[in-house]
Parts: structure tokens; sequence; C-alpha cells
């Protein structure tokens, strides 16, 4: 395994100047002589290096040597235009505030329904579902396997029953909702699609965001269920689907975020998920899709972790690598395609369970990097996940971070207020390149799909997370709370997942596999097995089992039985 | 002659597939002189113990953060005392609320490692505990 560590991630000692092209002025160098130098005989800093959270390596000073040669009109441009460096939208938050959508779910439907109305009250703008563990891996609440896990990290959603209660007397047609769920991906879309009809709500104008990107599940949070091939048919088959009839939806949120989690670099995080979303462009395209027509349905998903200007840097970074992949890789000619769109959470493995109060003050500074690195959508975690879901106390506390960020203090009065920084700018272009370099050695392997079935991408994020907890545990690193500054502190109260709800889901269950007409679910199942056997788009047919009270489980299994099921070798 | 080398089962039950933690421990372990056997993900507490009797390892390594563990630990403990594993020191970290902590330590968990603690915390334990 130690044969896999990364240049870009290690700690390097750089002596000054960080490049052998770097010219400082006549001005700079006599500064060194005459002021820092005697400052440094007499005062030797901190520490022999500084870096980045992630271990990238940090100068004392940037100047315009650090930019020589960086063109303002081409590298940096202007907001809402190429190479997007300042933000998609020509006037960002000045125009529009960014969605404050809060992930939320938790116990059974009219739970999280329940708190989803409460937090629309609040003023949130947009929704956000969290799925039990059971429903991520597509079983049914009273599966053997989900014994003691319905309802514990999210709502218990078995069929399309339970899906009428989790949106009740919401209107579709009016709030955006984002789903996170992956390998099921396509069955939870169709109950919401038929949960939208059901409303009257217009497909052509509904929208939301669809997680579905199983490539980071291979990678990181090892949600899966099929092998690859199949997953990815999956994944397109929504895409072709979402073309079609949801032009406004995002059928796919390509994301950071869970590689981030795993203990990846920031580059890592960056490069891992645009080779990703170029993954996806190319099955798309090999299944005959029109470029301009699906990608620009496409949205990404990144952390927001605590080293402030890292994280600035790297969303900046994003929009330029987009732009320029699908620019000069794909030729693509429609602008849609070229702006990068993409959601914040702020870095749920930032939290500390030690003094949990001081993760509100986290949670603010890593949003805060999230608004100024130009994000259309924002989720805040909760001062008490390192513990447990959040309690709407906590909640709520998260969503007004976000609130005085917009209103109070004066961010987004101007567009990309930090572009032309010496030491920004100077970072979102090395960060670009320690992304370009992995992407490229991703290429190498063949492509995304066969780098994970190689266990490339999981080998260096393991690297990188074992590297991290070294420096925490010889406090190279300092967390507040947890290796210093150590105080004793009473339990917080939590929230309490209620042990009926697993008993609720079973009844609701079988109670539904009594009403509903089987002839009818056995028949649509059968339909979904013979069309999964072949190649034709599958999610006509998982709308038809889902609208016939099929559960999840069952149109899962239907697809086990064709797919098979995925195991990775594990890596430690 | 050289000491006999603990053995360890690292495990993870349930549905959760984060092994950021499950992993991080693994290799920590082996570090410090450990043999160390990595489940993988997923694994039913019939699996485990299993892989226990199987591999005739002197500790176990749970690593649960989806709140299952009050179902899940339970479950492994009755199944190690019918296999007449009741002196396996079974270990637990992840995100295990503290109202819980007495009934686990009660049905034979020996040592609960909540998030924040150091790799080197759960070593010297393992040394203490294995130390005949």
């Amino acid at each position: 395994m130690g044969d896999h560590s990364k240049e870009t991630a290690q700690t390097v000692t750089h002596a000054e100047p960080a490049s052998p092209h770097r010219k400082p002025s006549a001005k700079e160098k006599s500064w060194e002589k005459s002021t820092l130098r005697p400052t440094l005989d007499k005062n030797p800093e901190r520490q022999a290096e500084f870096t980045t959270v992630s271990g990238f390596p940090i100068q004392r000073l940037y100047t315009p040597a650090d930019l020589s040669g960086w063109d303002p009109d081409r590298d940096l441009g202007y907001p809402g235009e190429p190479p997007y460096t300042r933000g998609i939208h020509s006037t960002m938050h000045r125009g529009r505030l960014w969605t404050m959508r809060q992930f939320a779910g938790f116990g059974a439907a009219e739970d999280t329904n329940q708190r989803f109305r409460y937090l629309l009250s609040q003023g949130q703008t947009g929704l956000s579902t969290a799925f039990d563990l059971p429903t991520l891996m597509g079983y049914d609440s009273d599966h053997p396997l989900s014994e003691g896990e319905v309802g514990k990290c999210g709502v218990a959603i078995s069929s399309l029953a339970d899906m009428e209660v989790l949106f009740d007397k919401i209107p579709l047609a009016n709030v955006t909702t984002s789903m996170t769920i992956n390998s099921p991906a396509a069955v939870i879309w169709a109950m919401y699609l038929a949960v939208a009809e059901k409303q009257g709500a217009d497909w052509k104008k509904i929208s939301g965001t669809l997680q579905n990107d199983i490539l980071k599940e291979y990678i990181a949070q090892k949600e899966y269920i099929y092998p690859p091939e199949p997953s990815m048919r999956l994944v397109i088959d929504t895409f072709e689907f979402g073309v079609k009839n949801t032009p406004k939806f995002n059928t796919i949120s390509i994301s950071g975020y869970h590689i981030r989690e795993a203990g990846s670099t920031a580059i890592q995080e960056l490069a891992f998920t645009l080779r990703d979303g170029l993954e996806y462009v190319e099955w798309g395209m090999r299944r005959g899709l029109e470029l301009d027509e699906f990608v620009p349905q496409l949205s990404f998903f990144f952390n927001a972790h605590n080293d402030f200007f890292e994280e600035i840097a790297k969303y900046r970074a994003a929009r330029r690598i987009w732009h320029k992949a699908m620019v000069e890789r794909y030729k693509s000619q429609n602008p849609r395609s070229w702006a990068l769109r993409f959601h914040t959470q702020t870095a749920g493995c930032s939290l500390t369970a030690q003094q949990p109060y001081n993760n509100v003050v986290r949670t603010a500074i890593q949003a805060l990097a999230a608004v100024l690195g130009g994000t259309q959508s924002l989720h805040t975690n909760s001062l008490d996940e390192a513990w447990a879901l959040p309690t709407e106390f906590a909640a709520t506390i998260a969503l007004r971070t976000q609130q005085i960020i917009a209103h109070e203090t004066g961010v987004t009065n101007t567009v990309d207020p930090l572009g032309g920084s010496y030491f920004l700018e100077t970072l979102t272009n090395e960060v670009e390149r320690g992304a370009w370099d992995y992407i490229e050695k991703i290429d190498a392997l063949g492509g995304m799909v066969a780098a994970i079935e190689r266990g490339y991408p999981q080998r260096e994020i393991s690297e990188a997370s074992y590297r991290y907890q070294v420096e925490v545990d010889k406090k190279e690193k300092i967390i507040v709370g947890v290796n210093d500054f150590v105080t004793k502190e009473k339990p917080l109260d939590t929230l309490q997942i209620d042990e009926t709800v697993a008993r609720r889901q079973a009844e609701r269950l079988s109670k539904l596999r009594a009403e509903r007409s089987s002839d009818e679910v056995a028949r649509r199942l059968s339909a979904l097995r013979k069309a999964a056997q072949g190649s034709e788009n599958l999610m006509p047919y998982i709308f038809d089992a889902v609208k016939s009270y099929a559960t999840l489980g069952e149109i899962c299994d239907a697809m086990r039985e064709v797919f098979g099921t995925y195991e990775e070798i594990a890596i430690t | 002659m050289p000491e006999k080398k603990i053995r360890v089962l690292i495990a993870k039950p349930g549905l959760d597939g984060h092994d950021r933690g499950a992993k991080i421990i693994a290799r920590a372990l082996r570090d410090a002189g450990m043999e160390v056997i990595y489940t993988g993900l997923r694994q039913t507490p019939e699996m485990i113990a299993s892989a226990a009797v199987q591999e005739d390892v002197d500790v176990i390594g749970l690593s649960i953060l989806s709140g299952a563990h009050n179902t899940l630990c339970p479950q492994l403990m009755h199944l190690l005392h019918e296999k007449g594993m009741d002196d396996v020191t079974v270990v637990l970290g992840g995100i295990i609320p503290e109202a819980d902590i007495p009934a686990l330590k009660k049905v034979g968990i020996a040592g609960i490692f909540l998030p924040g603690t150091s790799t080197q915390d759960i070593v010297e334990f393992i040394h203490k505990r294995i130390a005949h």
C-alpha cells in the first residue's frame, strides 16, 4: 500500500521560493532582506512548515511574483462567463441567494414530513431527504437485515404509500427536493414522480435533485447493490428519462462530499468527483444521448471542510476544470453544459463529539467558504451530529447560520470578493493542476470504472485518511477539544429514534401487501425482470411497478436476480 | 522465543458502509504489531462469530455508526457465548450515545471508544487486556 502515496497530498517542506520560475520584484527582494530576515533570525516561525488540512504546503506570503503568466481576462474571466472561475451567474448572490437546503430524515414518513414542514415554515427554501440504511440498500423495513436500522439514519421508505405520506401537504410543483439515494435511485425517483403526478404537478416544471451517483459509492460510501456495469446502465436510464420527461430535474448529483468524508484530501475530492462526472458523460454518449441535452441536467456536490482558502480554491478550480473538459474534450456547444452547478454540505467528519457547541463555529466558517466559493445550495450541519441525527433545536441553529451569512455579513454584496487575491489565485491554480494530474492518471487506467475495479481511488483515500489520523494522534494537527484544549462537559440531549418505527413500518407493509393486487404486482415485476435482461430503458418498467405498490425491496430484488450483487475487495 | 501476536478481527456489522474508522483501526493495530483480519462490509453477527471462531482471535473490534449497536451487539455476544468464545475481548467503536453504554457493557462489550479516541489509547487498552 505504501507505494501509492501522492506527491500532491504529502507534507512537503518547501524552501522558498515555491516555484523555480518565481521572479520576485526588487521591492520584494529588499523586503525579504531588510524586514523578513531579521525577524526570522530573532523570532523563528511557530512551525517549520505550514500546510492545509489536506497536507498541501502553504507559503509565507503570496505576491505578484506567484502569478507571473496569469492572465486575469483568461484565467479569472468574468462571472457567468467561461472559465467560470468567479461563478456561473453574472450577479451571483446579489441576484439570488443560494438555496438553503437542510438534509433531513428520520423515523417513519410521517415523522420526516413533520420536520420538512417545520423547516419550510422557518424559511428554508428547499427540501433534502435522508433515507435510512435499509432504503439506501434496497431492503424493505421488514427484511431481516433491516433489524435495528429502520428509521435510524434517515427516513424509512418501502413503497409508494410511504412516499405519499412523506410529501403529504407539500406541493411538489413549488418546492424543489433533493433525494440522497444512490443504488435504488431510479426506484425512489419513480415514487417521487408518482406522487408529483398524483398532486397534479407538471413533470416538465418540477425541479429537484437525485443523488444517483453510484461511482462514489464504490469509491467511498460503499452503499452499492449491483456491480458497476448494470449500475451505470440504471444511471444512464435516468439521464435518458430525465431529458425526455423532467427537463428541470437534476438527474444526478456527482458527489465529492462522501469521498472527502472517507478521508480524502481536497485535491482528491475534486479530482475523483470530476473524473466521475466525465465517466457519466462518456457512458451517456456511448448510449447515444446528445451531449448537450443531458449534461445540463448533471449537478455536483462538494464538501466544505475546515481549511477556508483551500475549500474556496477547490470550488473555483472545479468550475474551471469542468468548463475546460466540456469544451476541449467533448467539444460541447451549449454553455449550459459548461457551467458547473454545485451543492455544498459542511464537513460532517470535522464535527467533534467533544465540546459540541464548538461545531456551530466550525460550521459557520465552512459555510462561509462555500458561499465565497459560489455555491448554488448549501446544507449546514447541526452541532449535535457527531452524536446523533439533529434535534429540532440544533437544526434550527444550523439554518440560522446560513441566514446570518446571507443577511448580516455583507459577503453577498459583491461577486467573488476574493478574486484577484495573490494567495487564492495561486492556490486555485495549484489545486487545479493537482486535480488534472489525478484525472490523467485515471484516464491512463482506462477510466473511473476500471480504476475502481483496481482499487485505485479507494487506496489513495485510505492513505490520506491514515496519514491525517497519524498527524492528529501526534498532535501535528490540532482539533480543538479533542487533542488539545480538552475539558470535561456534560452530555447533550440528543434525538432518540422511536423504537416503534420498525414495528409501525412492518405493520404498514403487511397491510399494503394484503390490500394491493398481487397479480398486478407480480405481472409488473416480471415485466421489469424481463426488460432488465435486455437493454431497454428500465425507468418505465420501474415506474409501472412502483404504481402497483410493489415495494422497494421487491423491485430491487427483481433486478438483483438479473444483475447479481457486488462485493468489494476490502482494502485496509 | 518471539511472543505470540495478538489476533484481532475488525468487523463492520449492519448495513452501513462508512468504513473509514474500521480501516484506520485495522491499520493502526497492525502497525502496533498485531495480526489483523478485516471482515469487510455488512457482516451479520452470525458471520462475525463464525469468523472469530475460525480465525481463533483474541479480540473482536466492531465499528458501528448507524445506531444499530443496541440490536447487533447483544446478538453477537449471545452467539459468541453459544460458541464457547466467552474469553474473546469485544470492543466497539463508533457513534454510541452515552446513555447506551451501561447496557452494552452489561452484555459484555469490554471497551467502547467514542469519536476522537486516539489509536494509541485503543492499542494500549488491548495490550493491557490481553496481557496475562
